[in-house]
């Protein structure tokens, strides 16, 4: 009966095959390790954010006077409503918390380079619009918080020459930020961008699989076809699609084995979430801030504005320039930077672990400097933490410029022909 | 097809023909959503003039008024004050002279006012829109020497008690000043003056 049915469909919609290509009898590495749990947690967010955030549109009122009040309600009035809007505003902070561990582990294991680079960029353009979903989301609430962070991110824009002044007035829709801006990037947060951000993890994930995933050693599994002898060859069965053209070796179907490794991370991911959703929901002010617990006042800023941590790393390099243009110019070319990752590292060695030891300084050192820029990005400035702002934002845009010097006549280790497992 | 005639030249044309009339429909097409974003009628209409009785006011005392939804600091100015703008801190300050149109020409002076006592100034800092704080007494702890002025807490530019903005703060330029006149020597008129009245 059940054959029957599946059969049915397959004549008409290629279901099972499809299946099997990309979940059953995918051929991923065998040796994925904990940095690997990252990809899957990112699209459990995903489905956690579209949800919750459906179901707060449900009560959730999209106008300068009634969004503030709207959002106590569903806080105070709506079964479940703390619930959801938990969920919805530590999903936002988890999300940025296992992209970022995802984008490590690429740089970790240069999964950017040759041949992914357009899986690089794909994943580039998701974390874009991630940030554009997280600022506008945190405009919704109307808190104080909210309008002056809106404030002060429209206003970037205004540092542009000649057009600077229209483009901010044209973003908010008045002049200064209101209703209008509130409802349209309402808009934009419930449908646009979750739309195109649907898209691209769709893309991602394509170019994934016709690429290939990259692993902890940085060497490739499928090897050209006849090039290994029969008794080495993996044993499990792969889609066509891969054992036609390929031989491959140290693998495993992605289903079920990292299916379950997942679930493993899942449970773990969990875990934390929980905690914070029902002990910390406002993550000590890092995840929802405090003068966002009054409402929009737009005749007084909060006395020490800071963005939610996840754009901390970029807001300080804005900070620490006392120049509007320049500034704007160093924070979005921060983000540049990364998408341009593929192109800065001229290596032919993908893993951290048969790189240099240039190479495992500048790693090193970005982290830190990411940390402390992140770590500034939520304080008030003082000289101290100026300097510190000035070295670190050195640091960022140096391991760049540094990666694309060494990484052209790396000495890096000899690579292994197969992964040991 | 494999019968038709071929005639590259001709299909190249029509090709390219059917893209230009797509492309400007296309155009044409986008219009009405990015014209939808500018400023409704609605919005345009609550830019109404604002009055304000400063008659109450205390010497140094500052009071926020609403016009067009921002902020207006309105500052009376003691005479203490009045007498550094002209020649104290000039050295300090990126345009002492307010040469950038910030203001209109009546208070393009060392107190960026028609009337010296009263400064009437947004209170948006022209780095990135917050609204800076007013320090009355303890501002030289971020300006050494300077008693008063207006410190934005977004990301410290510091400005003086006429709104000039000082060397080495993000900010580029001096706070503006709106159209602004006393109708009579208590009444504040914002958002008008004497050109309109």
């Amino acid at each position: 009966m059940l054959a029957n049915i599946v059969s049915w469909i397959d004549k008409r919609i290629p279901m099972t095959d499809t299946f099997n290509k990309h979940v059953g009898q995918y051929p991923a590495p065998a040796n994925f390790n904990f940095w690997y749990f990252f990809g899957s947690l990112a699209m459990l967010v995903l489905v956690n954010q579209i949800l919750t955030g459906i179901w707060l549109t449900m009560n959730y009122t999209p106008s300068g006077a009634d969004a503030f009040a709207s959002v106590e309600y569903i806080m105070r009035d709506v079964e479940y409503g703390w619930l959801l809007r938990y969920m919805h505003s530590t999903g936002a902070s988890a999300f940025f918390i296992v992209v970022y561990l995802h984008m490590l582990r690429g740089m970790l294991y240069g999964s950017y380079q040759k041949p992914r680079e357009l899986l690089w960029l794909f994943g580039m353009f998701i974390y874009l619009v991630l940030m554009a979903e997280g600022f506008m989301g945190y405009l919704l609430p109307w808190g104080n918080m909210s309008f002056w962070g809106a404030q002060v991110i429209i206003s970037l824009f205004g540092a542009i020459p000649v057009i600077g002044d229209d483009l901010t007035l044209w973003i908010r829709g008045d002049y200064v930020i209101s209703g209008a801006t509130l409802n349209r990037f309402f808009a934009l947060h419930v449908i646009a961008l979750p739309l195109v951000l649907v898209i691209l993890v769709f893309l991602h994930i394509v170019a994934l699989h016709e690429v290939g995933s990259n692993n902890p050693e940085g060497i490739d599994i499928k090897k050209p076809k006849g090039s290994v002898a029969p008794e080495e060859l993996s044993k499990f069965k792969y889609h066509k699609h891969y054992s036609d053209k390929y031989d491959i070796v140290d693998a495993v179907p992605f289903h079920p084995y990292y299916s379950v490794k997942d679930i493993m991370g899942v449970v773990g991911f969990l875990f934390f979430f929980c905690a914070v959703i029902f002990f910390a929901p406002e993550g000590g002010g890092y995840f929802l801030e405090k003068p966002n617990f009054e409402p929009a006042n737009p005749l007084k800023t909060p006395e020490h504005i800071a963005p939610v941590w996840y754009f901390g790393p970029f807001y300080t390099i804005l900070r620490v320039v006392p120049d509007k243009l320049f500034g704007a110019v160093l924070m979005f070319g921060a983000i540049i930077m990364l998408f341009l990752l593929p192109w800065f590292d001229r290596g032919h060695v993908k893993s951290i672990r048969y790189r240099s030891l240039a190479h495992k300084i500048n790693m090193t050192q970005f982290c830190i400097c990411f940390l402390v820029l992140g770590f500034l990005g939520t304080k008030a400035s003082s000289p101290l933490y100026n300097f510190l702002g000035v070295v670190t934002s050195v640091g960022y845009f140096g391991f760049f410029i540094a990666l694309f010097f060494y990484s052209k006549n790396e000495k890096t280790k000899p690579l292994p022909e197969r992964i040991a497992h | 097809m494999s019968s038709a005639p071929e005639n590259n030249g001709r299909r190249r044309f029509l090709t390219l023909a059917t893209a230009v009339v797509g492309g400007a429909g296309t155009v044409g097409v986008a219009v009405p959503f990015i014209k939808s974003w500018n400023p409704s009628e609605k919005a345009k209409a609550a830019g109404a003039p604002v009055e304000h009785n400063v008659s109450k006011m205390l010497p140094g005392q500052l009071v926020r008024v609403k016009w067009r939804g921002k902020p207006v600091y309105v500052v009376r100015r003691t005479e203490e004050v009045l007498a550094e703008l002209k020649d104290g801190h000039l050295d300090q300050l990126k345009d002492p002279e307010s040469k950038v149109v910030q203001q209109p020409e009546y208070a393009c002076n060392s107190h960026r006012s028609p009337n010296p006592e009263y400064l009437v100034v947004l209170g948006v800092c022209t780095h990135l829109g917050c609204a800076p704080t007013y320090r009355a007494g303890d501002f030289n702890e971020v300006v050494e020497g300077v008693k008063n002025g207006f410190f934005c807490p977004c990301h410290g530019s510091k400005f003086d008690m006429a709104g000039r903005v000082f060397n080495n703060v993000p900010a580029p330029k001096n706070l503006q000043v709106p159209p602004h006149m006393f109708k009579d020597s208590g009444t504040l008129l914002i958002g008008v003056d004497e050109g309109d009245a």
